[in-house]
């Protein structure tokens, strides 16, 4: 009997290994023209293929869909190698097993939203270390880890887009009201401020008669709009500067009377937003075009990788169809004004 | 009736393991390692040997007390959450300028305030494991989450965080592998070569036939709680120095990784069965896998699929060898209780 468990264990082994050559062997296949790309890039040291890593939050999300398709086209277009890595749920511990590995493969450059701006930190040292180029995009980490942050919009910039917008929206006069996130949340409460003042200095028939908290939780910003309709009779516009408050307060309108009377702007996405645009209840809001900021990210790691720049301030590199850029302070580069999403273009975004 | 039977005593360690179903993993993993070394572009630098192994690190530190949970037909939930509540514990006490020695003797004492929580409960309440440490998942979690809400604690001292990534000569073996290496000893020869590891085996068997036979149900059942608890905070405390960051949420899932290392490692969920150097081997081999694979580009989901499979293909593989020896037995049995019969007959007609 113990020659039969013996026997029988050798063979479930040996059917346990069979199977995984087999996976091995499938993968190897499948990866064939990798292989010899890699064996290239070992023999010449000096004009070494470009290839970059895009290192999304986590994968399967249509933010870092988007973005990821900008960065593929741009990196396809400077004829390097396009790869996308990413755990499935975002956590920093899953995101550094795969700079270790870019590292290993000595990938031109990571391009990478961080989980956590430390907790990556020494794996990137590390990358750094090998001659891989860092660039961060969408979520930084702490400066000294990265070689580059693609910002995808300033403050001021996401501040003037919406006033502006709600401005033409209403006829550039009338009372508006902000429906905020919560009211000690940083950035919230420095757009808010930026907005008064653009508010003041090009806008002195608009009057801003109240400021609600709809603290990012979808049934108390929609308990708010309400109540921001019940106490001022004549407002004309909201600007919503929160994905969740902007959606929140498009539905309540929606199903309102005061649909198409009361203008609503803000910061969203367009997936949440398309119907609201569709039925008319939200003529345009605001976000940056995550496709362009994985474009400028593309181009950026390229740049850091040809040494065509070294990511200092006043440094200055060419984006594709996006054109020029200049580093920033803290090295830093901005992908410019948000974009407005319409009737006419929200067709085009699936994130 | 299923015929439940001692590992064979009569063999030595090294003979068991030779001809056991940990052969099996251990030889998976060779096989996978020369493979990788030889056709995987930088499998074979010493850096991967280096990232598989500080990547497996908190899985290897967990599983040893596992294990041994496991066996005696336990399990324990919640280490994950031990984990992460001990690296809150770590960096709460860092923020408030406790010294480093005192905060991870203050973690470490929680994941043993931790353990004896789960073990009284499971040992002396008599409450089944499953639910009491699906319970303290969620306890030990909220509370850590709750000490630091989403910030998290990154000021820890350099010379510290410098000890999880530094590595023995050109060898790429990291420093902190030699902590290991020790508790792996201790705990293998105290499954394998002591009397309360027997112990272990025969609770996971029979925990009545165990009582009956003179081993403490209760007290084996509480230190080995204990020692799950103690070593998940101190995989905590590698874990946080690791990532040079504290967070309530640090590694959420990783109980599922354990537990799949284990019983892909050979031992049975439902105890009694298993052994410590099949379980390093099993933990190892998920490592340098996925390690080649992300070497390989496979993407993540295919990671998963392909260690899915090598899990229900190695319990599937524990189930049939007992299946068959089952029919093996029962046959035998038949056989026994044949042969007497024709005897009589047999000295009848002489």
């Amino acid at each position: 009997m113990r020659t039969l468990t013996r026997l029988l264990d050798r063979r479930t082994a040996l059917l346990g290994v069979a199977t995984l050559s087999l996976a091995l062997t499938m993968t190897a296949c499948g990866k064939a023209d990798t292989g010899t790309s890699s064996d290239g890039e070992s023999g010449g040291s000096g004009d070494k293929p470009l290839s970059i890593v895009f290192l999304p939050k986590n994968l399967g999300n249509p933010y870092f869909d988007a973005s990821d398709a900008g960065g593929k086209k741009a990196v396809e277009a400077l004829g390097g190698t396009f790869s996308e890595v990413g755990p499935q749920t975002a956590s920093p511990d899953a995101q550094v097993q795969y700079i270790n590995t870019a590292a290993q493969q000595h990938a031109s450059a990571i391009v990478l939203s961080a989980n956590d701006p430390k907790a990556v930190g020494s794996a990137l040292t590390q990358a750094k270390s090998s001659g891989t180029k860092i660039v961060t995009f969408d979520s930084d980490t702490e400066a000294q880890y990265r070689d580059l942050f693609v910002n995808q919009a300033s403050p001021e910039g996401i501040a003037k887009a919406q006033v502006d917008g709600l401005a033409e929206q209403i006829g550039d006069s009338g009372e508006i009201a902000i429906l905020s996130a919560s009211a000690n949340a940083t950035n919230q409460n420095a757009w808010i401020d930026l907005m008064k003042k653009d508010l003041q200095a090009d806008h002195p028939d608009i009057k801003l008669v109240d400021t609600v908290y709809g603290n990012d939780d979808d049934q108390t910003s929609f308990d708010k709009t309400a109540a921001l309709l019940k106490n001022h009779p004549n407002l004309k516009g909201i600007i919503s500067p929160t994905t969740v408050g902007i959606a929140a307060a498009a539905r309540y309108l929606s199903t309102s009377k005061s649909k198409g009377k009361v203008a609503l702007t803000g910061l969203g996405t367009p997936n949440q937003m398309r119907k609201f645009v569709e039925d008319g209840t939200v003529t345009e809001f605001y976000l940056w075009n995550p496709t362009d900021l994985g474009t400028l990210a593309a181009y950026a790691a390229a740049a850091l990788a040809n040494g065509e720049i070294t990511g200092k301030e006043g440094d200055k590199f060419t984006a594709g169809d996006l054109g020029d850029y200049t580093v920033g302070a803290d090295n830093t580069v901005l992908l410019g004004d948000p974009t407005g999403f319409n009737k006419d273009n929200i067709g085009d975004f699936d994130f | 009736m299923s015929e439940r039977t001692y590992p064979s005593y009569t063999h030595p360690l090294w003979r068991r393991l030779l001809i056991g179903r940990e052969a099996g993993v251990i030889a998976l993993l060779v096989i996978i390692w020369l493979y990788g070394y030889s056709n995987i572009p930088y499998f074979g630098d010493t850096l991967t040997l280096t990232y598989i192994l500080v990547d497996m690190t908190t899985v290897l530190l967990i599983a040893l007390p596992m294990t041994l949970v496991i066996v005696t037909g336990e399990i324990d939930l919640s280490v994950a959450s031990v984990v992460g509540l001990s690296s809150a514990v770590l960096g709460l006490l860092v923020q408030h300028g406790v010294g480093m020695p005192l905060a991870c003797l203050t973690a470490l004492v929680t994941g043993v305030i931790c353990g004896v929580v789960n073990g009284f409960l499971v040992a002396y309440v008599g409450l089944p494991s499953l639910a009491v440490t699906i319970g303290t998942l969620a306890l030990y979690r909220g509370i850590a989450v709750g000490l630091l809400g989403t910030t998290a604690v990154t000021d820890f001292p350099a010379n510290w965080t410098e000890l999880t990534s530094r590595v023995l000569g050109s060898s790429g073996i990291p420093t902190f592998m030699m902590v290991f290496v020790v508790l792996a000893a201790i705990f293998i020869a105290l499954l394998h070569f002591s009397p309360f590891g027997r112990g272990i085996y025969d609770i996971g068997l029979s925990p009545e036939a165990a009582e009956f036979t003179g081993v403490n149900v209760q007290r084996t059942k509480m230190i080995l709680f204990v020692l799950t608890g103690t070593l998940s905070a101190l995989a905590g405390i590698f874990y946080t120095l690791r990532f040079g960051s504290a967070r309530g949420d640090n590694a959420t899932g990783l109980e599922l990784q354990v537990i799949a290392a284990v019983l892909l490692g050979g031992v049975s969920i439902f105890g009694g069965r298993g052994k410590l150097p099949g379980v390093i081997a099993g933990v190892l081999l998920i490592g340098a896998l996925s390690s080649a694979l992300r070497l390989e580009g496979v993407t993540v989901n295919v990671i998963n699929i392909i260690i899915g499979l090598l899990l229900v293909l190695s319990v599937l593989s524990t189930s049939l060898l007992a299946w068959v020896s089952d029919i093996r037995g029962s046959r035998a049995r038949r056989h026994r209780v044949q042969r007497p019969t024709p005897t009589p007959s047999s000295v009848s007609s002489q």
